[in-house]
């Protein structure tokens, strides 16, 4: 078994570091709670967030007018929609401007252009535009010195790896000191946990690129941890059977998207979507956002290939527009292209539908944050219920921490150290260091990639059946049983990465269940036996959650 | 990967780098008294390296990747026969 | 630059020792050439497709099928290797195949494992069996012995890069001694070369592994051999025409038809009309001429496809077992031995892998012989006929006759090798490969070029060819050849071997593209969105395409033979 460190208490522990997690842990402390913020890499550099963004989903008043619902049906058609609990999003909106002051406060670039805030970018021509654009290169950074600031306590290459629950509530973690190359586990006490791992990536096999797993549009090392870990303990998911994909360059997913400003093109000149035939740094090419399947049908149809043209952008958009990727973090794209000498004045650059992943599928949140697990909180990209990307994590993470945090003061610790559940769990990662040789994580990741990708395919022009989903679901039990008797690690860090690849095959188990039990066709989660989009279930929403060993499944209404 | 040498069972002939399909062992004798995999991501598990290796030292570990899918044969009767 | 170690001359250079490499040295020896010359890029006792085993082997023999070829070649030209193939080719081939046959029994291939000519498998219930069932785990052993005592000279570990033409006939090629871990170069004057690389893989993005390269039901180190001959202006033929193999989902190297069983859907309904009881004279021949069915079932959600064993008798599934073994399936039996895999409880998935090049590539004559004088081609890589390895053996065999007896006609070459243009560049070329000390792995390229051409020359039956997909994946392709040939970096000979490989496959890549996109019209998978329909004035023509000596690529239709 491997060596247990001196376990930790705090009254709020953070899992993840990303900006939900930072924006959570800052508000933690500032409501008195000793916090603390466990990071599988380094919080200034971590996460989707890593290098930047620039767009930032906001409802400012002064610009947008008294009526949140105004912006609040913006949300629901942009790409962020359509599975929210509008009761969510409405705060998240109501909330959203402060926390943009909170950052321009910190020292995150929030009004790059003067003065005020500006709106502009993944909006249709002459409809109210929701995404502030800022400058978020250094956005980690500052957070995380905010944080130190504030009292909270960072563990780096410290990744959660399980959850323990005692009396039916939130009790602590299970974290793998990843520090040195012989891993270690630091058991954690808290009152109230708050989960914050962002995407779930290397679900699919990368779209575009088969043979890199890591070519991803969000952070790869994302995996799917909150929704697994959670998941274990009970947790109720939603929306995991519904897909969702990313769209970017071709062969090069590391590059943002909607940062372009240009209009989409077939190959010999038509424009491809309805939306937008001159671009400006206003509007961008919405088509993207709201219907990036039109770039798989171009190939499946022959049309194709489809291009992005910025070639008729002004030579002041243009400018604008490095400057936006600059912001956004994609600095290995620029550079990547000056080496080259792609200039998109010249160039027109394909772009792509990529592989599904998991964002704004996922737990199960309340008004404030909470999971159905007691004390257990969630904020950011693995909620299921709502999703607001980057200012959804910043602002979720900020309501999640401050309700945490205010309500640790009231409670103590519960006992993690005799957890039977910690135990197991322990010796089962400890079984694959302790293994001389075998089979590789990335075998299993890749095994896993290869399933999901047969039997849980997502749309356009992919099916999902009860035959499919039920052979996925034997696979990846067998994929189970073989990895766990076979991986072998050689060091922390591929600890790390099986540990990862087993939280995955969780993931995959749930949406394959999800999608058993979603008995219609709805956007990419297409369904050979069940062909039509039933009116019945729009409004609602389908929970799954595991109860002693048993897969449970319930359809609750959408909240509004 | 794929083929595990038994370096106690090795005796060092060189076959399994002579006759690999992909050349995916190097034998530097002047380092090492058995075979290395060198490229393991390049085997075709034709299983050759097995059925020469005349002291049975090499076995092929078959990567995660490569599982043979199967069910129980009985959940595909027809409904009525069952 | 690196140093040329060697160099020789032959009156016949064979590049390939897999099974129709053999065969032909052997063959030229026998028809008198003195100096016969097989160059191998691994070591032809384990080299190729039929590594550790074969169990079917295409022939007509009088005895059991009766004195009419026809209904023989009739069954051949309706199963999965007949399609777009000269009729005369195929015809000789299986009047001439008995006699290689009774040669490898006298060799000591054991041609008759149950005492008798035993045709079974691969077929039609009620049509004529073309295949004969024989164990062929030593053949490459046997093959390795009559070349020592034929006299040949074998090259081991010597993967061949470029050809070399003079005078419009072939007068050299250039190999890479990959002996030792620094690679050196081997060039070899002869007016006479037969090609024999197999078939080619790594083109596209493995079906069922997308990160597998060489997860593969054939050879996966047979990769462009068609290119060398390509590069000389050997005309190629069936370029555009997409064949896909197919197997048990996940392990590629597990043989096909060597199972026995019915196709199923997942409620037990059998799949496809021809098998709905496990009969070891035919098999399931589904996946040998509907393999399509295995993508449809998964594209319309009543899949997957499972092959169910289970209603076999214990001495059928003992008979599939030891083929399996005659095969070289051992790897497979082992692993599944080890799961508790048992055909007669379980029913395991089938699929359809990536496409591939088999019996695509050079359009040769009945001797094997291109359209380049000197240069030969046999087997796999042949364009305009195949039947995997039966064809190899007969072909290799015609080749090395026809070869022996025009190199004793031609007079000796007389420029230097290493001066010549061509051979020049192309060390010029690996060298800088060599020397560079930051770059691309080969591995980089070679995936990049399978996305390519798995996005922009796919195949059917979900997949369309269209002239704007092909002219943009002919674009991507010029790209990633140029970036490859400034920044592709390797260590050592077997690493510079595979960047040879990659570099051949963008050759045949390119050779593909141009092809789909002359033939205008839909044909089996070569599916065109911007010709939708089947063109009958083309049902009896085929595709040439050929690189001119000034680098201008010329296609042009002829008829098929018959």
């Amino acid at each position: 078994m491997l060596k247990f460190n001196d376990p930790i208490s705090t009254d709020v522990l953070i899992v993840g570091g990303g900006i939900g997690g930072l924006c959570a842990a800052i508000a933690s402390a500032r409501a008195g709670a000793s916090t603390l913020v466990a990071e599988k890499a380094d919080t200034r550099r971590s996460g989707s967030g890593a290098t930047g963004n620039d767009h930032f989903t906001c409802y400012y008043p002064k610009a947008h007018g008294e009526n949140v619902d105004v912006i609040l049906k913006e949300l629901l058609n942009s790409l962020l929609g359509p599975w929210h609990d509008a009761k969510l999003s409405r705060r998240f909106l109501l909330e959203s401007i402060h926390m943009v002051d909170r950052w321009h406060e910190w020292g995150i670039n929030m009004k790059p252009f003067g003065d005020d805030y500006e709106f502009m970018g993944h909006a249709f021509p002459g409809r109210p535009r929701i995404f502030l654009k800022y400058d978020g290169h250094n956005q980690k950074q500052v957070l995380t010195r905010q944080a130190k600031k504030e009292g909270v306590k960072i563990l780096n290459h410290h990744p959660v790896i399980d959850l323990v629950k005692a009396d039916g509530e939130i009790a602590g973690a299970l974290t793998l000191d990843v520090t040195g190359d012989v891993p270690s586990f630091t058991l954690i006490r808290a009152k109230k946990v708050i989960l914050s791992t962002g995407t779930a990536n290397r679900l699919y096999p990368a779209a575009g690129s088969p043979g890199w797993p890591f070519n991803t549009a969000f952070c790869p090392s994302c995996a799917g941890a909150a929704q697994a870990q959670a998941w274990r303990i009970g947790a109720k998911m939603v929306n995991m059977e519904l897909p969702n994909r990313h769209a970017g360059p071709k062969f090069f997913a590391r590059a943002g998207k909607s940062t372009w400003i240009g209009v989409y093109k077939y190959p010999d000149g038509k424009l491809l979507g309805p939306f937008v035939d001159k671009a400006t740094r206003y509007v961008g090419d919405i088509t993207c956002d709201v219907w990036n399947s039109a770039y798989t049908d171009v190939l499946l149809n022959g049309s194709g290939p489809a291009y992005i043209d910025c070639t008729k952008t002004g030579p002041e958009d243009l400018a604008f527009m490095k400057e936006g990727m600059i912001s956004e973090g994609l600095t290995a794209l620029v550079d990547y292209m000056e080496r080259t000498g792609l200039d998109v004045s010249r160039h027109a650059v394909e772009f792509m539908q990529y592989e599904p992943h998991l964002i704004g599928r996922g737990l199960e949140i309340d008004i404030d944050g909470q999971t159905s697990v007691p004390g257990l909180y969630a904020a950011g990209d693995m909620v299921g219920n709502f999703r607001a990307d980057i200012a959804g994590a910043a602002v979720y993470g900020w309501i999640a921490g401050g309700h945490a945090g205010t309500a640790a003061s009231s409670c103590g610790f519960k006992d993690v150290e005799h957890s039977p559940w910690v135990e197991e769990r322990a010796a089962l990662y400890s079984s694959l260091f302790e293994r001389d040789h075998g089979a590789a994580w990335k075998e299993a990741n890749l095994a896993l990639q290869q399933i999901m990708d047969s039997y849980a395919a997502a749309g356009p022009h992919r099916l999902r059946s009860a035959t499919l989903l039920t052979a996925g679901l034997k696979y990846m039990a067998d994929l189970r049983k073989n990895a766990l008797s076979e991986i072998a690690v050689p060091d922390a860090h591929s600890l790390m990465r099986a540990i990862e690849t087993l939280d995955l095959m969780d993931n995959g188990e749930i949406i394959m269940h999800a999608a058993l039990e979603r008995k219609e066709t709805r956007g990419m989660h297409m369904r050979s036996d069940y062909t039509f989009t039933n009116p019945l279930l729009a409004d609602k929403f389908l929970n799954v959650w595991q109860e002693d060993g048993r897969v449970c499944k319930q359809w609750r209404q959408r909240w509004n | 990967m794929p083929p595990i040498i038994d370096r106690n069972k090795c005796v060092g002939c060189g076959t399994c780098v002579d006759i690999c399909n992909s050349n995916i062992f190097v034998f530097d004798r002047s380092v090492d008294t058995v075979p290395r995999v060198k490229f393991p991501d390049e085997c075709w598990h034709c299983d050759s390296c097995v059925i020469d290796c005349p002291k049975g030292a090499v076995t092929l570990r078959i990567p995660l990747a490569y599982m043979l899918l199967h069910v129980d044969a009985d959940t595909l009767k027809p409904r009525e026969a069952k | 630059m690196l140093s040329i170690s060697r160099t020789l001359e032959a009156d016949v250079v064979i590049v390939g020792g897999g099974i129709g490499g053999p065969m032909a040295a052997i063959a030229a020896s026998e028809a008198g050439a003195k100096r016969v010359l097989v160059l191998e890029k691994c070591h032809v006792r384990r080299s190729g497709s039929g590594a550790t085993g074969n169990d079917h082997f295409s022939c007509y023999c009088p005895e059991v099928h009766g004195s009419d070829v026809e209904p023989v070649l009739n069954a051949l030209m309706n199963s999965l290797v007949g399609q777009a193939k000269d009729v005369d080719l195929m015809r000789l081939h299986l009047l001439e195949s008995f006699d290689i046959v009774k040669k490898w029994e006298e060799w000591g291939i054991n041609m008759r494992p149950l005492g008798h000519w035993n045709f079974e498998g691969h077929a039609l219930p009620g049509k004529p069996r073309a295949f004969l069932k024989f164990d062929g785990r030593k053949q490459k052993a046997v093959l390795a012995e009559q070349m020592k005592k034929h006299g040949v000279t074998v090259l081991n570990h010597h993967p061949v890069v470029e050809l070399a033409k003079e005078n419009g006939r072939v007068c050299g090629v250039l190999a890479i001694d990959a002996t030792k871990t620094e690679p050196s170069f081997v060039l070899v004057k002869t007016p006479c070369v037969i090609l024999s690389t197999g078939l080619t893989h790594r083109l596209y993005v493995n079906g069922s592994t997308p990160n597998y390269l060489f997860n593969t039901a054939h050879c996966p180190n047979n990769a462009g051999g068609q290119a060398l001959g390509w590069r000389i202006g050997a005309s190629m033929v069936n370029m555009e025409i997409p064949y896909t193999h197919a197997g048990t989902k996940y392990i590629q190297r597990a043989g096909k038809a060597t199972w026995i069983g019915v196709y199923r859907y997942p409620d037990g309904r059998p799949l496809g009309p021809f098998v709905t009881k496990p009969d070891p004279e035919y098999g399931d021949v589904t996946s040998d001429i509907w393999n399509s069915a295995f993508i449809d079932v998964m594209q319309n959600g009543r899949g997957p496809a499972y092959l169910d064993c289970s209603e076999n008798t214990p001495e059928t599934l003992a008979y599939m077992r030891k083929a399996m073994f005659d095969e070289g399936l051992s790897a497979l039996i082992a692993y599944m031995d080890d799961k508790g895999i048992d055909p007669a409880k379980h029913a395991v998935e089938f699929t359809r892998f990536e496409p591939i090049l088999h019996g695509r590539g050079l359009d040769v004559d009945k001797d094997g012989l291109t359209s380049v004088p000197g240069l030969y081609a046999a087997g796999d890589m042949v364009g305009n006929a195949g039947c995997g390895l039966g064809l190899a053996a007969w072909m290799g065999w015609r080749a090395g006759r026809a070869a022996a007896a025009s190199a004793a006609l031609v007079p000796e070459a007389a420029g230097n090798l290493a001066d010549h243009p061509v051979i020049r560049a192309k060390m010029e070329l690996l060298s800088s490969f060599m020397e560079r000390t930051e770059g691309a792995s080969w591995q980089e390229a070679n995936i990049a070029l399978t996305q390519i051409m798995s996005d922009y020359a796919n195949v059917g039956p979900y997949k369309v060819r269209s002239e704007s997909l092909l002219n943009t994946g002919l674009t991507y392709l010029a790209q990633l050849r140029e970036e490859t040939k400034n920044n592709l970096k390797t260590s050592c000979s077997h690493t510079l071997m595979r960047a040879a490989e990659v570099l051949d496959l963008f050759d045949c890549a390119e050779c593909i593209m141009r092809s789909a996109l002359e033939r205008k019209e839909t044909r089996g998978s070569h599916k065109r969105s911007d010709f939708t329909f089947t063109n009958p004035l083309l049902a009896e023509k085929m595709l040439d395409i050929t690189r001119k000596d000034d680098g201008t690529i010329v296609t042009s239709w002829r008829n098929t033979r018959v």
